[in-house]
């Protein structure tokens, strides 16, 4: 029987990794990523399970280990956070474009500087182009869930890609929640072992990663394109089963509020939540906003979202980071381009807000809300909460 | 107390014959880097699988669709083949735990001297602590040849390199060479060497012996660049002998922590005639040679010492 228990939402993912059975884990300390290393490693110096723990140097050489690891065969995990994942930066690209399917939890949380151990997406978001399937967990089940799904879809033989598991440095990962551990005779069911159609084989030689000379290159990227872009649909059959073995439904996006609703907030992490809860404040006076949270930011989920928009007439965008230099967040900016597709596009708003973990409460959000009423802000953006002379 | 590593020893008469590295790759004429590394490889045999950092190396032996590799091989960046061959490691080991895989292959690093010298020094140290069992051969060009001959801090003291050219205020690179196989050395694994290609028995017996220990292995591997050195090909050999020969590159291994002089020459050879074969030193004054000479000396001396204990 799968037990609920009151667990840290860090320790339940290192428990989503165990049930995974993960066999190597290469990581690098670093707040707010720290509870989930630290509880594999004494996972596996208990014996819990038999896997490889190493403690490398640096994040560069987590993710050069994980890649090594990988290829010879194994099951892999990382975590990180922040400075760690820009660290990494040079090497995330060459896991996606080696075809990899590591498993990584990115403990979302501000880049330096100023340097700041909190929480927002400045870390993922310069990394968005990795070549990487990237989901966002709103809460502590969520991120459990998602981080043994991630496995069964990095590791179809369809998809072969590496995925980042997101979860909100500190709001999620140092929460104490309520969470379903699942069995692991089930895990097992639904995770076999890893077996990797190429890997580093003395009785079969291959060579990986050799030099792109230019006639080759660009269908190199093409292969990885097109592979990232229709993970999409495996995507959605894992969740289909997961659904049906452990009746939580997961979709590439949510969506809550009432349907006839004309103006949509869009939040990405646990942000939605937030924003859940404000709904209740605004619909008090009819059924004024509804809310659409992205799970997968990639592949990114055009066609579902384009659906959940119809009808719209405002689009609220929560971003929580800066792209620095042009029109919107990194969020915003995709978000308006899509709807460039359609004959009758609603209006953008853009928030870039909870920025190094400044808190933003419901009020907050029923703020915004008001000021789209008003027409503020229009296919603007603004740095939410930004003290000014004080 | 003196270990013994107990290991396949090769002679002439056993040498493997086995290229592991095809020919037809795009190595320079006389490059001392591939030849070394196929002696390595030749050493290892094929049940090994290879971890090759950004360079020269790995440029010349794998534009796709064309591999030279007979063994599995890997490439993923250049500062990170120690961190690759750790992750390998951990894996094969794990692996044969669970009795997924039968035998544990040798694992071995390539890198050149800017990627383990420089840009991969951290990686390195990183590997060589944690013990991981894998060969990690450092070819020592003596600069960033793939990008064009810029200086390294593996370079010699006197040589001229694009990042390093005498002029007028300068007498070429500046700083004496960084003794890596010291560094290395100094994580206290099981074994540490180094070698050159002009004597081939002595470097392939080292890769045995270093695949013949437990735990983590280092050979730094002196090798000829005829493009970058602005030497003659045909010269390479003889250069690499007179490396040796002058104490310019001192042939020496450490054993579980013992020092031991591998060479026969312990009357060096003066090191005019080593640096007169390269171009890459033919700007310096004979004082500059001189004090390339006494460097060399007290070095040697030191070695010895060493080897002494
Ligand atoms: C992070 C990074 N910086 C710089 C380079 C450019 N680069 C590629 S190979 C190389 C030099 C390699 O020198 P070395 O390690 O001595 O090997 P060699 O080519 O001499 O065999 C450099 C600087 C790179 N690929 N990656
Ligand atoms: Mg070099």
């Amino acid at each position: 029987m799968a037990k609920r228990i009151g667990i840290e939402n860090s320790l339940a993912v290192a428990e989503a990794v165990k049930l995974a059975r993960a066999e190597v884990i290469a990581a690098y300390p670093i707040t707010p990523q720290t509870h989930i290393v630290e509880e594999l490693s004494q996972i596996v110096a208990n014996g819990e399970l038999e896997a490889e723990f190493i403690p490398v140097e640096s994040e560069h050489s987590a993710m050069s280990a994980a890649i090594g690891a990988s290829a010879a065969g194994a099951r892999v995990y990382t975590a990180t956070a922040s400075q760690g994942l820009a660290l990494m930066h040079e090497i995330l690209f060459i896991a996606s474009s080696l075809r990899l399917p590591i498993v990584m939890t990115v403990a979302n949380r501000s880049l330096s500087g100023p340097i700041s151990i909190w929480n927002d997406h400045s870390d993922v978001m310069a990394e968005r182009d990795m070549g990487w399937i990237q989901v966002f967990g709103e809460n502590g089940q969520e991120v459990f869930d998602l981080t043994i799904m991630a496995f069964r879809i990095a590791e179809d033989k369809r998809v072969l890609l590496p995925v980042a598991v997101n979860m909100d440095g500190f709001i999620l990962t140092h929460m104490i929640e309520s969470i379903e551990i699942e069995e692991q005779e089930k895990i097992d069911k639904f995770l076999p072992p890893y077996k990797p159609v190429l890997r580093l084989d003395p009785a079969h030689p291959i060579s990986m990663g050799p030099v792109g000379v230019p006639e080759i290159y660009a269908e190199a990227k093409k292969q990885q394109e097109v592979a990232l872009l229709e993970s999409k649909a495996v995507i959605k059959e894992v969740f289909k089963e997961w659904a049906e073995q452990f009746g939580r439904a997961y979709n590439l996006i949510e969506t809550n509020g009432p349907e006839q609703a004309e103006v949509v907030f869009i939040t990405m992490g646990s942000l939605g939540e937030t924003v859940m809860s404000a709904l209740d404040l605004i619909n008090v006076q009819g059924d004024k906003a509804r809310q659409v949270r992205i799970r997968l930011w990639r592949p990114f989920p055009e066609e579902e979202l384009l659906a959940a928009l119809e009808g719209a007439k405002k689009v609220i965008v929560i971003d929580r980071a800066v792209s620095f230099g042009t029109s919107y967040g990194p969020v915003a900016g995709e978000i308006r381009s899509m709807l460039y597709k359609l004959k009758e596009q609603p209006e953008v708003y853009n928030f870039i807000c909870g920025l190094g973990g400044r808190d933003v409460t419901r009020q907050e959000f029923k703020q915004m809300y008001e000021l789209a009423e008003q027409g503020q802000y229009k296919d603007k953006y603004l740095i939410w909460g930004v003290r000014e002379n004080d | 107390m003196t270990r013994e590593i107990n290991f396949e020893k090769i002679t002439a008469k056993n040498i493997p014959t086995e290229s592991l590295i095809s020919c037809g790759h795009r190595g320079c004429q006389g490059c001392g880097e591939v030849l070394a590394m196929g002696m390595v490889m030749k050493a290892a045999g094929p049940n090994t699988i290879v971890a090759n950092a950004t360079g020269c190396m790995e440029i010349i032996t794998s534009p796709f669709p064309q591999t030279a590799w007979k063994t599995p091989w890997i490439h993923v960046a250049f500062e990170n083949a120690a961190a690759v061959a750790s992750g390998i490691e951990a894996a094969l080991k794990i692996l044969k735990k669970k009795g997924q895989i039968k035998d544990k292959p040798n694992v071995i690093a390539f890198a050149g001297d800017g990627g383990t010298a420089d840009i991969g020094l951290q990686a390195l140290s990183g590997a060589l602590e944690r013990g991981h069992n894998f060969l990690y051969v450092c070819l020592d060009n003596e600069a960033y040849m793939n990008t064009g001959i810029q200086r390294s801090s593996s370079t010699p003291f006197g040589a001229s390199t694009t990042t390093s050219p005498p002029g007028k205020k300068s007498k070429g690179q500046c700083t004496w060479k960084k003794n890596v196989a010291m560094i290395a050395a100094a994580h206290d694994i099981p074994y540490v060497a180094t070698a050159s290609p002009a004597y081939h028995l002595d470097l392939m017996n080292k890769v045995r012996k270093a695949l013949a220990v437990e735990g983590p292995a280092y050979i730094q591997i002196y090798s000829p660049c005829p493009t970058g050195w602005k030497s003659k090909p045909e010269q390479s050999i003889e250069i690499a002998r007179l490396a040796v020969q002058t104490g310019v590159f001192p042939l020496f291994e450490v054993e579980y922590g013992k020092f031991k002089l591998t060479q026969k020459t312990k009357e060096l050879k003066p090191v005019e005639q080593y640096l007169k074969l390269q171009k890459r030193f033919r700007h310096l004054q004979e004082e500059d040679i001189a004090y390339i000479q006494d460097k060399v000396k007290a070095n040697f001396e030191k070695l010895q010492k060493l080897c002494e204990l």
